[in-house]
Order: C-alpha cells, then sequence, then structure tokens
C-alpha cells in the first residue's frame, strides 16, 4: 500500500494529498456550522436543531441522541442546499456574481496548503512536520493567499448591483485592509523570537512549533504565555479578519439585510458559509500553531518528550511507533482548533456587534499602535535576550 | 516545459495589462489588474524568486488592488462622460510612451539580461533572508529614498485631509 503510493508519479501524490486533506476540512467546515446552532442554542438556553432524522436509520440504537444533538440536519441542510433551485436575479453581473463564491472558496482551501497540521519522529527522534508543502515562507504565503479572500465579498457586493450588499462590499474591502496590518505587526515577534542569530532565516510554521518545543523554561513556554499581547491582537485581528461577530460588518443583518450575500441563495450561498467557516479553521489552526504551542499538549513538555515519558513508564513500544505520534500530534493540534472556534462561537454570542465607526477606531487607534509598541518593545526585548 | 509555462504567463500578464488600459469599466479594470499581477507572480516563481512572488501577490493582489476596488465602489465611478484627449495630453502620452520603449531597448538590448539567473546561485528573491539583506546593503539608499517619499505623502495626506473636514466636524 505504502510503497504503491510512494511509486505513483509526485503529482498524482500531492493531489491525492491535497484531495484527503480538504476531504477533511470540508465536512469539518460543514459540521462547525452545525456546532455554531448547537452551540448558540445552548448559550441562548434553546435547544436548537433536534428534530432531523433520516427514516433509515431511525432503527439504530443510539439514533435518538444523535438526532437530539441534531448531527442529521447537517445532511438536510445540505441536502437543502443542494436541491433548491438556483436564484440568479435579473439586475446582477452574471459573471461576478458567479464568481464570486469560487473566490471564496479558493483561497480559504488553498491556504491549507502551507499548514503543518501534525508531526512524526522520524529515525533518531528527529521531528518530521506533516504538511502539504513545509515551504520556508509558511506564514507569509498564508496571509498572500488569505488576503485575497476579501475579493469574493467585494465582487459579491458590487455585482449583486443593489444598495445593501454593495454597502456589504465596501465595508469589507476597508475593513479586512485595516486589520491586516495589526495581524501582521503582531506576529512579527514571533518570528524574530524564533530566527535566533546564526540560524538560517524561515518563516515556517512547523519551525515556530519546533521552537516551542524545546527543553528548557524560554524554550518550552508558548507563545500565548511569554506573547499575550501579541497573541491578543492576533485574535481579534483574525475576527475581523474572518469576519466574525462582532466584527461582521459585511453582513450585519440588522442593518444591511444580509450585507455582500442579501442576493445570494442556494448552493451558491452555501459556498459563502462553507468558505467562512474553512477561514475560521486555518485560522484557528494558525493561532495554535503560533501561539499555543501547535500539536504539543503541555507547555513545557513536547510531545516527543510527552510519548518517551509514557514508553518509559509503561514500557510499551508503541508509543515510539511513527504513526502513534503523527495521529497523536493530529488530534492534539484538532482538539486546539476546536476548542478556539468554541471560544469563536462564545464570543459570538456573547458580545454584541459593534458599530462601523467603532470598529475602524479599534483597528487603527487601538490595534495598530498596539502592535507597533508591542513590536518596538519585543524587538527591544529579543535583541537583549539573544545577544 | 518551462518555456510553455513561460509564454503562457507572459500572455497572460500582457493580455490583462491590456485589459486594465481598455476595459471601460473600472471594475473590470481592476480584476484585469488582479490577473496580470498573478501572471507577473507566476513569472517571479519562475524565476525562483518564491518570496517575492508572495510579497507581490500579498502586497498589491491583495491589498492595493482591494484599495482600488474601495475608491471605485466609494466614488461610483460607473458610466460618466469618456476622457477626450486634447492635443497637449496626446502628446504628452506620446513622448511617455516614446521614452519607456527607449528604456526598454537599453534594457532589452544593451543591458546584459540575456544570460538568464545564475543557476548555482540562489536568486535573491528566493528567501527572506537574501532579500533582506540586499535591500539593507546594496539597496539601502533607494529604500530610504523611497521611504522620504512615502513618508512625504502621508503627510500631504494628513494636511489634505485636515483642511476638508476641520471646518465641519471639528469635535
Amino acid at each position: 500500500m505504502i510503497d504503491f503510493f510512494f511509486g505513483l508519479p509526485v503529482p498524482v501524490q500531492a493531489l491525492l494529498k491535497g484531495i484527503a486533506v480538504i476531504g477533511v476540512i470540508f465536512p469539518i467546515a460543514a459540521a462547525c456550522s452545525m456546532a455554531e446552532r448547537k452551540v448558540c442554542a445552548w448559550i441562548q438556553s434553546r435547544s436548537g436543531p433536534n428534530r432531523a432524522l433520516p427514516p433509515i436509520f431511525a432503527w439504530i440504537p443510539g439514533a435518538g441522541i444523535l438526532q437530539r444533538l441534531g448531527v442529521w440536519q447537517l445532511m438536510a441542510d445540505g441536502g437543502k442546499f443542494v436541491f433548491k433551485e438556483e436564484p440568479l436575479p435579473d439586475h446582477v453581473n452574471k459573471l461576478y456574481y458567479t464568481l464570486a463564491p469560487v473566490v471564496a472558496m479558493v483561497p480559504a482551501f488553498t491556504t491549507v496548503t502551507v499548514v503543518p497540521f501534525g508531526a512524526y519522529l522520524g529515525p533518531g527522534g528527529r521531528v518530521i512536520p506533516l504538511a502539504l508543502a513545509n515551504v520556508d515562507i509558511g506564514i507569509l504565503a498564508v496571509f498572500a493567499v488569505a488576503s485575497l479572500g476579501v475579493y469574493s465579498l467585494i465582487l459579491a457586493g458590487w455585482a449583486s448591483n443593489s444598495k445593501y450588499p454593495f454597502l456589504g462590499g465596501v465595508r469589507a474591502s476597508a475593513q479586512l485592509i485595516s486589520y491586516e496590518l495589526s495581524m501582521v505587526l503582531a506576529v512579527l515577534p514571533v518570528f524574530l523570537w524564533v530566527n535566533e542569530p546564526g540560524t538560517a532565516g524561515t518563516l515556517s510554521l512547523a519551525r515556530v512549533v519546533e521552537f516551542q518545543s524545546r527543553p528548557g523554561f524560554w524554550g518550552g513556554a508558548w507563545f500565548l504565555l511569554t506573547m499575550p499581547v501579541s497573541a491578543l491582537v492576533f485574535a481579534v485581528a483574525l475576527f475581523a479578519e474572518t469576519n466574525r461577530q462582532p466584527f461582521d460588518m459585511p453582513e450585519s443583518e440588522a442593518d444591511l439585510v444580509g450585507g455582500f450575500h442579501t442576493e445570494y441563495g442556494a448552493f451558491k450561498w452555501s459556498l459563502f458559509f462553507v468558505a467562512e467557516y474553512a477561514n475560521m479553521i486555518v485560522g484557528s489552526a494558525v493561532f495554535a500553531l503560533l501561539f499555543l504551542g501547535g500539536w504539543n499538549l503541555f507547555p513545557g513538555i513536547s510531545l516527543a518528550r510527552l510519548l518517551g515519558g509514557l514508553h518509559h513508564l509503561t514500557g510499551w513500544a508503541l508509543w515510539l511507533h511513527p504513526l502513534v505520534a503523527g495521529l497523536a500530534s493530529i488530534a492534539i493540534l484538532l482538539g486546539k482548533v476546536l476548542a478556539t472556534i468554541f471560544v469563536f462561537m462564545w464570543i459570538r454570542w456573547t458580545v454584541p456587534r459593534f458599530r462601523y465607526d467603532q470598529v475602524m477606531r479599534l483597528g487603527w487607534q487601538k490595534l495598530l499602535p498596539l502592535s507597533i509598541a508591542n513590536l518596538i518593545a519585543y524587538t527591544i526585548g529579543i535583541a537583549l535576550l539573544q545577544r | 516545459m518551462d518555456q510553455i509555462a513561460f509564454i503562457s504567463l507572459s500572455v497572460l500578464a500582457l493580455a490583462s495589462a491590456l485589459g486594465v488600459v481598455l476595459s471601460k469599466n473600472a471594475v473590470n479594470g481592476a480584476m484585469c489588474l488582479l490577473l496580470c499581477l498573478a501572471g507577473i507572480a507566476g513569472l517571479f516563481v519562475q524565476l525562483h524568486a518564491y518570496f517575492l512572488a508572495f510579497i507581490l501577490v500579498w502586497v498589491y493582489a491583495g491589498a492595493v488592488v482591494a484599495l482600488f476596488l474601495f475608491i471605485v465602489m466609494l466614488l461610483d465611478m460607473q458610466g460618466g462622460r469618456p476622457w477626450r484627449f486634447r492635443a497637449a495630453q496626446a502628446f504628452a502620452g506620446f513622448m511617455a510612451a516614446a521614452l519607456l520603449l527607449v528604456g526598454l531597448d537599453l534594457l532589452a538590448v544593451r543591458g546584459r539580461l540575456g544570460a538568464g539567473p545564475n543557476v548555482g546561485q540562489a536568486a535573491v528573491g528566493s528567501s527572506l533572508k537574501l532579500y533582506a539583506y540586499q535591500l539593507f546593503t546594496t539597496y539601502l539608499l533607494p529604500v530610504q529614498v523611497m521611504g522620504f517619499l512615502l513618508l512625504i505623502a502621508m503627510l500631504g495626506v494628513i494636511v489634505i485631509s485636515r483642511r476638508i473636514g476641520g471646518a465641519e466636524d471639528s469635535r
């Protein structure tokens, strides 16, 4: 099986790996939209979706629990979106109207290629990251490709050729650019610290996790603990970049009906929805890699040391198998991503939506100066520490 | 393979650049600019300048064109009368085009661009470290001059926006 896979031509291998990763991300993104409804119901003391149950599954014992958890609602929603009539209003610009949902999906799933999602222990205890492409310019590629997602909102708003979507598109272009600055400035101290003098300069995300799993007091600490301001600014900017409440200006349904996707329906609308959750998943993964120690379970104890300790304790050689380390790292990172997404939802149903001027003031007058001051302070600190 | 990629990327860049100039709709023009930038980023990748390619996509495709669209949508520059050239403007345009042609000729014919990138040596734009090292050594003066120009532009924006807004909403 493994020999057969490595016998295939390299582009086919890459294609299969890409399909495998997207095949995992896509259902998680869809499931997140379901979880969102359930979480919001719990926060607001409602029950949420608890009715859908396909008759063919009704005989399975325990199906009732899944029914009350709303698991089947996901299938019902998906089926509805596929079979619904595709509305194509007369007054829209047909080309850009159909292009916009595609432009939303493509960057959201392209960023996945450079995000490492796990690691395994190679020969000699070396940690080898699992990623579709572990490139040297990792974080730069994520930012560059993710920044193209703004065109889906702008195009959707403009092509719809009506007032509310248009306002949503204008807001989207201003908001996303404003918060990108603070986001990047918040990340810079992390890479300043990681690229110690004497090492080859890299922007790879896997290297950041490697740095956070080094032994020693400073090495093992997660960047959340050593750079809380950076983590805070990055998290706030992440909310704004993924259009999550309280920053969902482009689609604030209270004053803009539905914002940029007012004129959309059926499958095209659901593509926007899935792209939003895919963006959230990738953003949370980047946050977890940068600030939450990646695939390390506890701060100060790297995954390799944890597995080595378990091997020492129980004597099972199984703990050191590459497959165990790989699966454990993926599970830990996925757990962190899901926890971060839960925080996203928690905040959405707790904090009311900002006004547009508040969003702009927060971005330019609070976050940007804060991130610049943070960068300068850490530049001096790191220069003194690594002298 | 390289040849096919190079030709298709060049054609994409040139055709979409023409589209920017010729399209009447400003949004179409901005989208063509986006395609043009994608083509140029592809050419950078062919030169193994991955860092430059991603910087180009990030800064120009991700932010600058989005700002263009923001301005286009804010000012609602649809319709209106088409631009008419006057004699002086046509002459200036002709002169600018001639200067550009002469410059291209100097660069392509007299310059030593025929050899292609050195195979053994890493491209300057391939990694952050190489690029930053060049910025702070060889090209330090242009960087400083550009920074100064941007500072002047920023000051100008502040002055202009204060003069217009100051009378109405001085809080």
